[in-house]
């Protein structure tokens, strides 16, 4: 008994420190984490699945998955009720997750710089980065917007990509989706169960 | 005569459409007809443009870039006239010099040493030029064929043919400096800037293809985004995040 108390122990352990602790800096943590991902993406040593589990893992540690969802449902999520609002977050999380997995197949193999921050407030900063990918394709210029109100543990709020937000888009398409269902925020529930079950 | 009757009543709508919202918002005037033009543009990709741009991939880098280098080079061209209205003289000298430079040392554009001197001349049009001088998008709309657009964007893009020397030495069919050419100069290059254009974003259209609850405003929502940046030339996203905390 006592010895499988001490493997459950050593294997929480174990997948706590599976995550590596990054920087607490914005800048250093952005470097530190992307450049642990493009390792982990190229690595010929781990299958889809392990890659896919490793991203999920990441992102639900640095990404603030919560705030996201928030930010996406816009104004609604001042009037919605806190049942749809648990709701909405748990089939939110599950729809980012699915789609971020869902791009693993798009990565190719680049060189990652981040060269330079902007404190825009004591909530948050923004990184700027630049992707060159091995095959010669154009430069990419990636904005990352952090999320530093625990200057112990900084979060992942949004990707700008060449001047275009993630977030934003997100924002825009769900909105677009609530405008044309009198606002209601099941059939937005509805459609994110819809594409993490297809 | 029945071209000029259709200009000016496009024209006229496209004003209606221009004072009739706001300056900074681009609000839906006829989302039911752009839905229905953005399903016949997207099965038009599917058919036309992708297949043609999946070939195109399978060519050599070489030939890839020299296109680009090619078809970026002509596109400068609207970006003098655009600059200068826009009152931006360091940008007019990136485009002008960029454009010698690669017509000539570049061999007809199809090699960038402008770019390795630090030319880098931004992308400008007349519905930027509008953007810049306080006018707002005005409607959003899908347009057949050449996809999202904004009241004043399509306006631009009328307007363009009269800025562009290119267009003018093609489709205007007038003499610049010796040189002229017709239509099918004018629409060869157009079409082979959206077949490099959607060669170059296949990945990115397809993730999006895959991912998206809404295609339709995904695409509205990327497209507003850029056309924002490119008029403030800029990349910084707006800070709306206000009070999620």
């Amino acid at each position: 008994m006592k010895i499988l108390k001490i493997f459950f122990i050593l294997l929480l352990i174990f997948f706590h420190t599976n995550l590596k602790a990054y920087s607490a800096d914005p800048k250093e943590f952005v470097f530190e984490l992307v450049s642990e991902v493009i390792e982990k993406l190229s690595s010929k040593n781990l299958d889809k699945k392990e890659k896919e589990k490793f991203i999920e893992s990441i992102a639900l540690e640095y990404v603030d998955i919560k705030a996201l969802g928030f930010y996406t449902l816009g104004e609604l999520r001042k009037s919605s009720s806190e049942q749809d609002l648990l709701k909405y977050q748990t089939s939110f999380e599950k729809y980012f997750l699915k789609s971020l997995t869902s791009r693993l197949s798009d990565y190719s193999s680049s060189r990652f710089e981040v060269e330079s921050f902007e404190k825009k407030s004591s909530n948050y900063t923004i990184v700027k980065s630049k992707v060159t990918p091995n095959d010669g394709s154009p430069k990419i210029k990636i904005d990352w917007r952090i999320y530093t109100k625990d200057p112990d543990k900084p979060l992942i709020r949004d990707l700008i990509v060449e001047g275009l937000s993630l977030a934003r888009t997100q924002k825009e398409e769900f909105a677009s989706i609530l405008n044309s269902n009198n606002n209601d925020i099941n059939v937005l529930i509805k459609k994110l169960v819809e594409f993490v079950n297809n | 005569m029945y071209s000029k009757k259709f200009t000016s009543i496009l024209c006229s709508l496209l004003i209606i459409g221009l004072f009739s919202t706001g300056a900074k918002s681009a609000d839906e005037c006829f989302e039911g007809l752009s839905r229905s033009v953005f399903k016949f543009n997207m099965v038009l990709d599917d058919i036309v443009l992708e297949p043609i741009a999946k070939g195109y991939n399978k060519l050599p880098s070489p030939l890839r870039t020299g296109t680009s280098n090619f078809t970026s080079n002509v596109s400068t061209l609207l970006s003098i006239p655009n600059s200068l209205l826009q009152g931006n003289f360091n940008q007019v000298g990136h485009a002008a010099g960029s454009f010698l430079i690669n017509s000539t040392v570049g061999i007809l554009g199809l090699f960038n040493p402008a770019e390795k001197i630090g030319l880098k001349p931004h992308k400008e049009d007349v519905g930027q030029t509008l953007g810049s001088y306080g006018f707002g998008p005005g409607c959003y709309l899908v347009l057949p064929v050449l996809g999202p657009s904004t009241a004043r964007d399509t306006l631009g893009l009328i307007a363009d043919t009269f800025v562009d020397p290119f267009a003018h030495i093609t489709i205007r069919e007038n003499e610049l400096l010796g040189i002229s050419g017709n239509d099918m100069d004018y629409y060869s290059v157009r079409g082979t800037n959206a077949i490099d254009f959607r060669a170059d974003n296949m990945t990115n259209l397809e993730s999006l293809e895959k991912n998206s609850l809404d295609l339709y405003s995904s695409f509205k929502s990327i497209y507003l985004q850029d056309r924002e940046n490119k008029i403030n030339n800029s990349n910084n996203s707006d800070d709306d995040w206000g009070s999620v905390e």
